[in-house]
């Protein structure tokens, strides 16, 4: 069953976003990387994950709330079919940390996507990052750290919006970066949020 | 006298053809025929020529030429395909072509969240009911639907949505989308649905046209055909001969030189094919005249899109978002001369639209078309 719904929702989601992928300095390929990107619509995830190729597509996972994508029977069986790795954020513990969560379930095969604003921005700016990229970066200095922007989808579904209307969007996927030795968090976060914004106008 | 031939005429016409188009008939096979040949040989001379390093052509001309021979060709490969298929099949692609041509007008122009709603209806609603109307053939709902009632809903639902920043700005924005992309583009598609007849001006008689009333996908292709020509002549005019440039922070290329000679040259291309491959009901000179009418409305299309994207800073549609062909830059020119194109045939060969004073009616028609034409070149 998989087989066809994943293909066939793949499809739907480039074509209602007419996403076009630009790769910036980089190729797509198969070892683990994180794209982290700006958060603008419910669709960022879904249409990420669907433009990249159909080998990363199957080795990655985007990272969302549990209690959007657990509401409701369709969000429920959409989170299956994306192979969502849903993070509880109200449970946020010292023993319960979701960096430690994601690592496990990626192991040395699978790659992530992240979006390290949190929460969906309605002004149209970027915010600030959390620091859940960087820890990522800290335990785990071999993953590749891609800056991807994210064009035009919150014109096609906006918060709050049930109706998608099909504009054309650009996502664009930058070279990787890596943390740096002595970087200091917000120093790094302030880099990775700057090669996002860098997409952007390239 | 008139009604009576008028009656018997369309009598006849009932009878030869109660349904839509019985297909293509033989000279329009022959034009389709003529219009693919030229396209392959102009594609292949472009080809060839970049291929040789050391021809005097720069370029980048070069490169525009053929991308722009190669979109008309596949184009035309298109509308071929549709037309052997069905009516409806043909309709749909003209309707296909103009939702995704709206999708580009209005990724490019700056829309509120408030207007998110007026969107959806705008591409779900109103597009797809404008081809309905075509493909039923309901004449007066079609020309109306758009420019009556989509004008009125459109800044009706940006108002209810409750944001009123930019309100008039907003509502031009979409209602000119709607206008041009939609409204506008649809007239081809229902070229289909005339009924064709011979006006005889000496004798003062409608007859019956040899080709039969239904032979419409002839007009269709005349029309697409006369626009490409218009296209590439004013392309290579511009090139060739272009010495006064129309407006320069407009469109830099685009010379007054390439708007007359490409009107002129195109013209004599008209009368060429009515007289090789009659496929219109027009008489010789009268294609000569559309074929004149057409190419100013499309040099004057394309120059409108051209202000549009200079005012939003791209200049192709379709390097807004790359990778995507930039349907709105092809189709320019056809989206402004199908309407006129449309009714000044409408008003000249449609049997079924002309039941009083014929004369009166096509000289009242003829002088505000010229004058709409004609007007912005004085």
């Amino acid at each position: 069953m998989k087989q066809v719904t994943v293909p066939v929702l793949a499809a739907l989601a480039k074509v209602l976003s007419g996403a076009t992928v630009r790769w910036i300095g980089c190729e797509p390929e198969t070892c683990q990387r994180i794209y982290f990107a700006n958060h603008t619509s419910h669709l960022d995830a879904l249409v990420l994950w669907a433009s990249l190729p159909k080998n990363i597509r199957n080795l990655t996972r985007p990272v969302a709330a549990v209690d959007y994508w657990q509401s409701g029977p369709v969000r429920r069986y959409m989170a299956t079919v994306f192979n969502v790795l849903l993070i509880d954020r109200k449970k946020i513990k010292v023993h319960n940390s979701p960096i430690d969560m994601m690592l496990r379930e990626i192991g040395d095969v699978n790659s992530l996507i992240v979006f390290p604003e949190g929460s969906r921005n309605l002004s149209g700016k970027m915010g600030e990052f959390k620091s859940g990229l960087f820890h990522l970066a800290k335990k785990r200095p071999d993953l590749e750290l891609m800056p991807v922007y994210i064009d035009n989808l919150n014109r096609v579904m906006p918060k709050g919006e049930f109706l998608p209307v099909p504009l054309l969007s650009c996502i664009s996927i930058g070279a990787p970066i890596w943390l740096e030795s002595g970087e200091s968090k917000a120093e790094f976060l302030q880099r990775a949020r700057k090669s996002v914004l860098k997409m952007k106008d390239s | 006298m008139i009604d009576a031939t008028l009656t018997t005429l369309l009598a006849v016409q009932n009878e030869s053809a109660s349904s839509f188009g019985e297909g293509p008939g033989s000279w329009t096979i022959g034009l389709v025929l003529v219009v693919l040949v030229s396209l392959g040989a102009l594609l292949a001379a472009g080809q060839t020529l970049k291929r040789k390093p050391e021809s005097h052509i720069d370029p980048a001309i070069l490169r525009n030429f053929n991308k722009r021979v190669t979109s008309w060709l596949t184009i035309c490969v298109m509308l071929v395909i549709a037309l052997m298929l069905h009516r409806s099949v043909t309709i749909a692609l003209f309707g296909f072509v103009s939702f995704w041509a709206l999708r580009e007008f209005i990724t490019m122009t700056p829309t509120r969240r408030g207007d998110h709603r007026t969107l959806f209806w705008v591409l779900f609603g109103f597009t797809p009911l404008q081809y309905v109307l075509v493909g039923i053939d309901n004449y007066d709902l079609f020309t109306i639907v758009i420019p009556v009632y989509a004008s009125l809903f459109i800044p009706a639902r940006i108002a209810f949505a409750g944001d009123h920043k930019r309100f008039l700005e907003r509502t031009a924005k979409i209602q000119f989308g709607l206008l041009i992309c939609v409204y506008s583009l649809s007239h081809a598609a229902a070229l289909l649905n005339l009924k064709l007849a011979k006006w005889n001006s000496d004798t003062g008689v409608w007859e019956a046209w040899e080709n039969g009333p239904n032979d419409t996908y002839g007009l269709l292709f005349f029309f697409i055909a006369i626009v490409q020509v218009s296209d590439i002549l004013h392309f290579l005019w511009d090139r060739l001969f272009g010495r006064h440039v129309i407006a320069p922070a407009v469109n830099a290329t685009k010379t007054w030189e390439g708007l007359l000679g490409a009107a002129c040259c195109t013209s004599l291309v008209g009368m060429v094919i009515q007289v090789v491959l009659p496929v219109t009901p027009f008489t010789w000179w009268g294609a000569g005249f559309m074929a004149l009418i057409i190419s100013i409305m499309a040099s004057s299309g394309s120059m409108t899109m051209s202000a549009i994207k200079r005012d939003r800073g791209v200049k192709e549609h379709g390097t807004l978002v790359l990778g995507h062909a930039g349907v709105l830059d092809r189709i320019d020119s056809v989206c402004f001369s199908a309407p006129i194109f449309f009714h000044l045939t409408r008003f000249f060969t449609d049997a079924e639209s002309r039941v009083v004073d014929v004369v009166a009616e096509q000289s009242v028609a003829a002088a505000t078309m010229g004058m709409s034409c004609f007007s912005f070149l004085v």
